[in-house]
């Protein structure tokens, strides 16, 4: 494949079968049940959120919104930032990012190496409390240009242009799509895409549990909910705890070979929920899961090398995973 | 048929502290019938007007019970119910 510039290279990633993970699901003899992996840690900074970033942006700049030497403003636990600070160094736009302070170093060192200001918020609250500091900050500068991914409807827009098309045509016998609840945006654009095309499509969100260290911090009136959220896109929601993030994260590697960040896990994990049940239901399914990034961002943790997960998920204590 | 129940941190106080607790019952109304029975008081904590309370959230095996069928949702053996308080992207 060849693409005239860098930017241009973002999107149609490889979907790929996973046969061992796929025979590993009680119930499963028949080999009816087939999971599929969307490798989104293959766009240009590595994770999926690239296809967000450079959606609204575009979108920004065809609107008016965003015009030469603006700055611009985002909360984003990591990959969002990434993603944008490229786009913005390539286009030439001054990039702030409010991130958590509990998120690991290497996210830190990757914004400063595209030429992001970063400004760290609170543990406490985690990307809530990034979200309500990035705001006070656009209040603050009237100027400055949040695309504010939670809300902005180009970021479900691009995988509703983007990556449900792609897995449709790839797979077209495909009967679940599940992703990470962050944003929304993935499961909302696919969801729309595929429940458009696919009849009795089954959308599911794997959601980051994270410990009760975490937990403790936070404020139980505190619960934010994206603006880009709509339940109905959903069929079912899984919960999804730091050890089995680990534990998806760490057979990911071991038995299909896939090295891939820690929310990967726990999509995984939600991946073989529902192929339990349709194995136990005796129902064929194509479940398509999305690799939304690689653990090269995670590496400092140990979890890949950790001797148990046990041990692994005492490395990521009061960390945030996704 | 024993069902292992997580217990989050603010229910805690009813369980002794322990953060897992087995009970029983073939739906989720009939497990928190049971756990009360043993540990008063916290049915009502996760139960209103024969409703889930909008700021708890129930997972059967991590699954969200409310795209299941809510308390009515049918347990089985070796499941595991997770009780958590509503927090980002909670019930809503």
């Amino acid at each position: 494949m060849k693409y005239d510039t860098p930017l241009e290279a973002v999107g149609n990633t490889p979907l790929v079968g996973l046969p061992r993970l796929s025979a590993s699901i009680d119930g499963n003899e028949a080999g009816a049940v087939r999971l599929w992996a969307k490798l989104e840690d293959r766009n240009p900074t590595g994770s999926i959120k690239d296809r967000p970033a450079l959606h609204m942006i575009e979108q920004a700049e065809a609107d008016g919104r965003l015009t030469p030497g603006c700055t611009v403003l985002e909360p984003t636990s990591g990959n969002t930032g990434i993603s944008l600070a490229m786009a913005a160094k390539l286009k030439g736009y001054r990039m702030v990012c409010v991130m958590p302070e509990n998120t690991s170093e290497e996210r830190r060192e990757l914004l400063r190496m595209w030429g992001a200001e970063v400004i760290p918020s609170p543990a406490a609250g985690g990307s809530n409390t990034a979200v309500r500091v990035a705001k006070e900050l656009a209040a603050e500068h009237p100027d400055w240009v949040m695309l504010y991914q939670y809300g902005n409807p180009d970021n479900a827009g691009a995988h509703y242009a983007g990556t449900g098309p792609e897995i449709l045509a790839d797979l077209p016998s495909v009967t679940h799509f599940v992703a990470g609840l962050g944003t929304t945006g993935t499961l909302m654009g696919v969801g729309r895409f595929l429940r458009e095309k696919v009849p009795g499509i089954t959308i599911v969100a794997a959601e980051p549990r994270y410990d009760d260290l975490v937990y403790g911090l936070r404020n139980l009136d505190e619960g934010f909910v994206p603006e880009l959220y709509d339940a109905s896109v959903l069929s079912t929601r899984f919960s999804v705890g730091s050890a089995d993030a680990v534990r998806g994260t760490r057979d990911l590697l071991q038995q299909e070979g896939i090295f891939a960040g820690v929310s990967t896990g726990a999509i995984l994990h939600a991946a073989l929920g529902v192929g339990r049940k349709a194995a136990k239901a005796g129902e064929r399914a194509d479940i398509v899961f999305v690799v939304a990034d690689g653990g090269w961002k995670y590496l400092s943790t140990g979890i890949y090398t950790a001797a148990s997960t046990e041990d692994a998920v005492e490395a990521l204590q009061g960390q945030l995973w996704a | 048929m024993a069902i292992e129940v997580r217990i989050p941190t603010i229910l805690r106080t009813y369980t002794d502290g322990a953060k897992a607790v087995e009970g029983n019952g073939a739906t989720l109304d009939a497990l928190f019938a049971d756990l009360d029975a043993r540990h008063p008081g916290i049915r009502a904590r996760l139960v209103d007007a024969g409703q889930l309370r909008r700021f708890v959230n129930v997972y059967l095996n991590d699954e969200d019970v409310r795209f299941l069928d809510g308390i009515n949702t049918a347990l089985g053996e070796n499941d595991a119910v997770t009780i958590l308080p509503a927090v980002a992207g909670g019930s809503v």
